[in-house]
C-alpha cells in the first residue's frame, strides 16, 4: 500500500537557460498541441515519431531511458513511478532542480490545489503540517494552471495549510475557477475563521457561485476542547461566528468533524448541538483520521480504534438524520462500522492515496468501501474484516 | 519540550466564565431542570446545581462540558454562544412577521345541540336573528385580505356553521376571489358536529379544498351524554359524518377534537381506542375552558387541572403503548410542545405564544360584525364581558384593529417573558400568554400563575414530555417522531 507518486525528480533536457517553473500539460502524442505547455505524454519510439510529425517541440517521456526519436526540443524523462500520467494531466517542473510535482490528473475525481502551507491553526492531528514560508508563488501557479484543466471538469478542491489566510488573493481565484471550469463543483477546505469577517464573507458570496463549499472543521461544541484540538485559544469562537456568516449570507457549509480520542467520546453530544444550533448547515462529514503528519506524532493521544466509538456514530447519525441534516461518514472501511450507518459510508479517501491490505481480496463490499489511506501509517482496527454477506444498503 | 500545549492551555482563565440567562425549576429535592432562553434543557442533581450557579466547573469534570454545550455557561468576551443564542430566538418568534393568519367567522349562534359545556353559548335553531349576514361576510373578508400574512386560513364557528351553510358558500366563492386578486394562499375550515352534513355539502368542500374539524368526545353513551340533541343521536351522526368525509374527501380532511369532562375522567383509554376505530390520525386531548355554558352548568368546576394532569398522563400512556404496536397516532398537543422543545421552528398556535395571539395572532369576526381579538373573547362578550371586543366591521379596519390600545396593553402587558413567575420559569421558551383565561379566571390578564390552573397544566405536561425524552428509550423515540420538520 503506497500511495501513486505526485511529485518527484526527473531528468529535464532542452529548457532554455534560465528557465524557472514550467508548467506541462500531457497531451497524447496523436494530438495536436494547442497550448504553449502541451507536451506530448511519450512511452515508446513509435509516440516519440508520431508527436514530432504533429508538431510538438516538448516531450514528457516515462521508462528508464528516453525513447529516441532524434528530435530536439524541451524533454523530461519521469520514472516508472509516473506511469499513472494520463493525457490531460499537467504538471509543474522546476527546469534549475528537475523537480517534478503533479498538479492535475485529468482521471481522477479528487483533484486538490494546495494554496499555501502556512496555517493558524496547528491541529493535533493535521496530515499535512504547517510550514512558515513565504509561498504566495503558488496562487500565481494555480491562476496559470487553471486554463490549461478540462473546462468540462466536474469537481476541483482547494486546500492547505489554511486557504483564506489571504482571502483577497484567494477568493478573486475562485472567481478564476468560476469562469474557467464552469461545471465544477469548488470545494474548499478551511478552518473558517477568516469568514468571522464581514467583508470576507461579502466577497465570497459576490462571486455568486453555483456550487462553492466550504468544508469547516468543529471537532466540538466545547470550546476548550476544539482549541486544544486546535492548538489555537479562540478558534472555535470564531469559526461558530464564521459558519454563522456564511449561512446568512445563504453560502454553502459542510462541518467536518475528525473523530479520535479527543473528539469522539462526545460525538453524540456534539452532533446534538450541530442538529439544535446549526440544523442550516448544507453537510456534515464524520470523519476518520489520517493517520500521518502530526497523527503519528500525537497517536498516544489520539488513537480511538473505530469499533469504540461505533455506538456513538450510530446515535449521532440518527440525531444529525432526524434534524433533517444531511450526513456522511468519510474515511472509514465499511467493516469498521456498525451495520445500521453503512448507507452512510462515502468513498472519501482521494484515489492517489487510497488502497486495501491483502485481508481485503475475500471481502464482498470493496467496491463501495471507503479503503485506506496509504499515507502515513495507518494503524488497523481490530474490527478489519471481509464482509462475506453482500452489503444490502436499504434507503437511507 | 513537545510543540504541543496541553488542554489546560486552551481552558477559560480564572473568573472568564460566566452564566447564559437561565432559568429553572425543581423537579423533586435531588432533581433541578435548567434551561437557557431558547429552552436547552439539563436535568441536574441538586450538587451539580450548585456547582453551576457557583461556576465551580473545569474542563474534564464533564459539568463543564454538559454546561456549555447547553450554552448554560459561556466565556466572558465569547461572541459565539451568544449568536447562537440570539438567532435561534429570533427563528422561534419567526411567528410574528406573519401577522394574523387566522381568521374566524362565526356565521351562526344557532346550534340544534345543547351541550351544557358549550363554550360559545349557543341559540335555539329557530332564532334566525344570530346569523350573519352576507354584507357582515364581505367586511370580515376584506380585513382578513389586508393582514400583512401571505397564507391565511378562514375558519368557520358557530354555533352549528351548517345551519348557515348558504352564508359559508358565499364567504369560501368571495374569499377566492379576493385572495387571487390579493395574491394570497387561504385555506378553509368548517368547525362543525357533522350532524348537518349531506352530499351537497361534501361536494362543496370537495371543490373549495375545505378541512373539516369536528367534535368527538368518546364512546357513543359519553358522547351523547356530553352533547345532547334532539334524537340523542350525536355521536351516531358524529361517526357517520366522520366516515363519510373520510371516503369522500380523504382521511387527512377531517380532524376531530375533543373536551373532557368529568365523566370522561377514568376513560380516557375508551376515548382514544374510539378516535382509532374511527379511523382519525390523532387525538387532542383538550381540557373544558372557562367560558360560556361550562361556568353557567358548573361543568368547567367538575375537576382541577392535577384531576386533568392524571387523565392526560394515562391517556399519553396509553397512545405510547399504541405507538409501539405499529399504529402512528400521535397526541397533537404533545406534537405542538415537542415541536417547540426539540426544534427552533417558529411555532405560532395561538393558543400558546408569547406574545399572545389575540389579534395579532387571530380574528374573530362575530355574527353580528363586532371583532374580537380571539374565539375566547367572544365567549367571554356572550357572558357580557366586552374586554376583547376591538371594535365593529364596517367602522374599522385591520391596521386600527390590531395597533388599538386596548389590544397592544393586553399584548404587550402579558408577555411570559416579563411576567412574574413565567420569566423565572424553565418552560417558558414552550409555554404561552393565555392573557383571555387569566382574565376570565382571576380578573386579569397576567394573573398570578401559582393560582392559575393553565398554568399548573402546561407545567406538568411539559414535565411529563421532558422528563419521558430524558429517559430515552423507545418512548422518547416515540415523542421524537411526533415532530415534523
Amino acid at each position: 500500500m503506497t500511495p501513486l507518486a505526485l511529485h518527484g525528480t526527473g531528468r529535464a533536457t532542452g529548457f532554455s537557460e534560465g528557465s524557472g517553473r514550467t508548467l506541462l500539460r500531457l497531451r497524447d502524442p496523436a494530438d495536436t498541441p494547442s497550448h504553449a505547455a502541451d507536451a506530448a505524454l511519450i512511452r515508446s519510439t513509435d509516440h516519440a515519431v508520431m508527436a514530432l510529425l504533429q508538431g510538438f517541440d516538448t516531450f514528457v517521456a516515462i521508462g528508464d531511458s528516453e525513447p529516441g526519436s532524434g528530435a530536439n526540443g524541451r524533454r523530461v524523462l519521469l520514472d516508472n513511478r509516473f506511469s499513472h500520467l494520463t493525457p490531460g494531466d499537467i504538471l509543474a517542473l522546476d527546469v534549475p532542480t528537475n523537480r517534478v510535482r503533479v498538479l492535475w490528473r485529468s482521471e481522477s475525481n479528487h483533484n486538490s490545489f494546495l494554496v499555501t502551507e502556512r496555517c493558524d491553526h496547528f491541529c493535533l492531528m493535521c496530515s499535512q503540517p504547517p510550514r512558515n514560508v513565504d509561498d504566495g508563488w503558488i496562487i500565481d501557479e494555480i491562476y496559470e494552471c487553471l486554463p490549461l484543466i478540462d473546462p468540462s471538469t466536474k469537481s476541483v478542491g482547494f486546500t492547505g495549510g489554511e486557504t483564506l489566510l489571504a482571502p483577497d488573493r484567494f477568493i478573486p481565484l475562485l472567481g478564476a475557477v468560476g469562469r474557467l471550469l464552469p461545471h465544477a463543483g469548488v470545494h474548499v477546505l478551511t478552518n473558517g475563521r477568516a469568514f468571522s469577517r464581514a467583508a470576507v464573507v461579502r466577497n465570497w458570496a459576490a462571486l455568486q457561485h453555483p456550487d462553492l463549499w466550504a468544508g469547516i472543521p468543529i471537532y466540538s461544541a466545547v470550546d476548550t476542547i476544539h482549541d486544544y484540538v486546535v492548538q489555537s485559544r479562540g478558534a472555535f469562537d470564531e469559526t461558530v461566528l464564521g459558519v454563522l456568516r456564511m449561512k446568512d449570507a445563504g453560502q454553502r457549509v459542510e462541518i467536518r468533524v475528525v473523530l479520535h480520542a479527543l473528539t469522539a467520546p462526545r460525538l453524540v453530544e456534539t452532533c446534538t448541538w450541530l442538529a439544535r444550533n446549526m440544523p442550516f448547515v448544507d453537510h456534515v462529514a464524520l470523519m476518520g483520521m489520517e493517520d500521518t503528519g502530526f497523527a503519528l506524532a500525537n497517536h498516544a493521544a489520539l488513537w480511538m480504534d473505530p469499533l469504540d466509538y461505533g455506538p456513538a456514530l450510530t446515535d449521532g447519525i440518527a440525531v444529525l438524520s432526524e434534524a433533517g441534516i444531511r450526513t456522511s461518514i468519510y474515511n472509514l472501511p465499511l467493516c469498521v462500522l456498525p451495520e445500521g450507518v453503512r448507507p452512510w459510508a462515502v468513498r472519501s479517501i482521494s484515489d492517489w492515496k487510497n488502497d486495501r491490505p491483502d485481508v481485503c481480496s475475500s471481502c464482498s463490499a470493496a467496491g463501495r468501501c471507503a479503503g485506506f489511506f496509504t499515507t502515513g501509517k495507518t494503524k488497523f482496527s481490530r474490527g478489519i474484516q471481509p464482509i462475506a454477506e453482500p452489503v444490502t444498503f436499504l434507503g437511507r | 519540550m513537545s510543540r504541543f500545549q496541553t488542554i489546560d492551555a486552551y481552558a477559560p482563565l480564572d473568573g472568564q466564565l460566566a452564566l447564559m440567562p437561565i432559568r429553572f425549576e425543581r423537579l423533586s429535592p435531588e432533581r433541578v431542570i435548567v434551561a437557557n432562553t431558547v429552552g436547552d434543557i439539563l436535568v441536574l442533581t441538586q450538587v451539580e446545581f450548585e456547582r453551576l450557579i457557583a461556576l465551580d466547573l473545569r474542563p474534564g469534570d464533564g459539568l463543564y462540558e454538559r454546561a456549555t454545550e447547553r450554552l448554560l455557561v459561556a466565556r466572558e468576551g465569547a461572541r459565539a454562544p451568544l449568536q447562537l443564542l440570539a438567532l435561534r430566538l429570533r427563528s422561534r418568534m419567526a411567528f410574528l412577521r406573519d401577522a394574523t393568519a387566522l381568521h374566524i367567522l362565526v356565521v351562526t349562534l344557532r346550534c340544534e345541540h345543547s351541550c351544557p359545556y358549550c363554550q360559545v353559548s349557543r341559540r335555539n335553531t329557530g332564532a334566525e336573528r344570530y346569523d350573519m349576514s352576507e354584507e357582515t361576510a364581505l367586511l370580515a373578508l376584506e380585513v382578513a385580505m389586508s393582514s400583512p400574512a401571505k397564507a391565511i386560513k378562514l375558519e368557520f364557528q358557530g354555533g352549528e356553521p351548517l345551519l348557515n351553510f348558504p352564508l359559508i358558500a358565499f364567504a369560501v366563492e368571495a374569499a377566492t376571489r379576493m385572495a387571487e386578486v390579493k395574491g394570497k394562499a387561504v385555506e378553509f375550515v368548517i368547525a362543525t358536529n357533522l350532524a348537518l352534513l349531506d352530499d351537497k355539502i361534501l361536494t362543496f368542500c370537495q371543490n373549495h379544498h375545505i378541512h373539516l374539524s369536528t367534535s368527538l368526545d368518546g364512546p357513543a353513551d359519553l358522547h351523547n351524554r356530553n352533547r345532547p340533541r334532539p334524537g340523542g343521536n350525536s355521536h351516531a351522526l358524529a361517526a357517520a359524518g366522520i366516515q363519510r368525509v373520510q371516503e369522500f374527501l380523504g382521511r387527512d380532511r377531517i380532524g376531530a377534537l375533543m373536551t373532557t369532562t368529568d365523566a370522561s375522567l377514568d376513560r380516557v383509554e375508551e376515548i382514544i381506542e374510539e378516535y382509532v376505530r374511527l379511523g382519525l390520525d390523532g387525538i387532542f386531548l383538550r381540557p373544558l375552558s372557562p367560558y360560556g355554558f361550562a361556568m353557567k352548568t358548573r361543568w368547567y368546576d367538575g375537576y382541577d387541572s392535577d384531576r386533568w394532569l392524571t387523565f392526560y398522563e394515562r391517556g399519553l400512556r396509553h397512545i405510547l403503548d399504541l405507538n409501539h404496536r405499529g399504529i402512528r397516532f400521535p397526541e397533537f398537543y404533545a406534537s405542538l410542545l415537542l415541536q417547540r422543545i426539540l426544534t427552533d421552528q417558529p411555532i405560532g398556535y395561538v393558543d400558546l405564544r408569547s406574545p399572545a395571539g389575540i389579534g395579532i395572532g387571530a380574528l374573530v369576526y362575530n355574527y353580528d360584525g363586532k371583532v374580537f381579538a380571539s374565539d375566547e373573547g367572544r365567549m367571554l362578550a356572550e357572558m357580557g364581558d366586552q374586554t376583547f371586543e376591538l371594535g365593529t366591521l364596517g367602522k374599522t379596519d385591520y391596521a386600527s384593529l390590531v395597533t388599538s390600545e386596548r389590544l397592544i396593553d393586553l399584548v404587550g402587558g402579558t408577555l411570559s417573558q416579563t411576567s412574574p413567575e413565567c420569566r423565572s420559569c424553565a418552560y417558558e421558551a414552550h409555554c404561552g400568554a393565555d392573557p383571555v383565561y387569566h382574565h376570565a379566571t382571576q380578573g386579569d390578564a397576567v394573573g398570578i400563575k401559582p393560582l392559575s390552573g393553565f398554568c399548573s397544566r402546561q407545567k406538568g405536561i411539559l414535565r411529563i414530555l421532558i422528563e419521558t425524552l430524558e429517559r430515552g428509550g423507545r418512548d422518547a423515540a416515540v415523542l421524537r417522531s411526533w415532530v415534523s420538520r
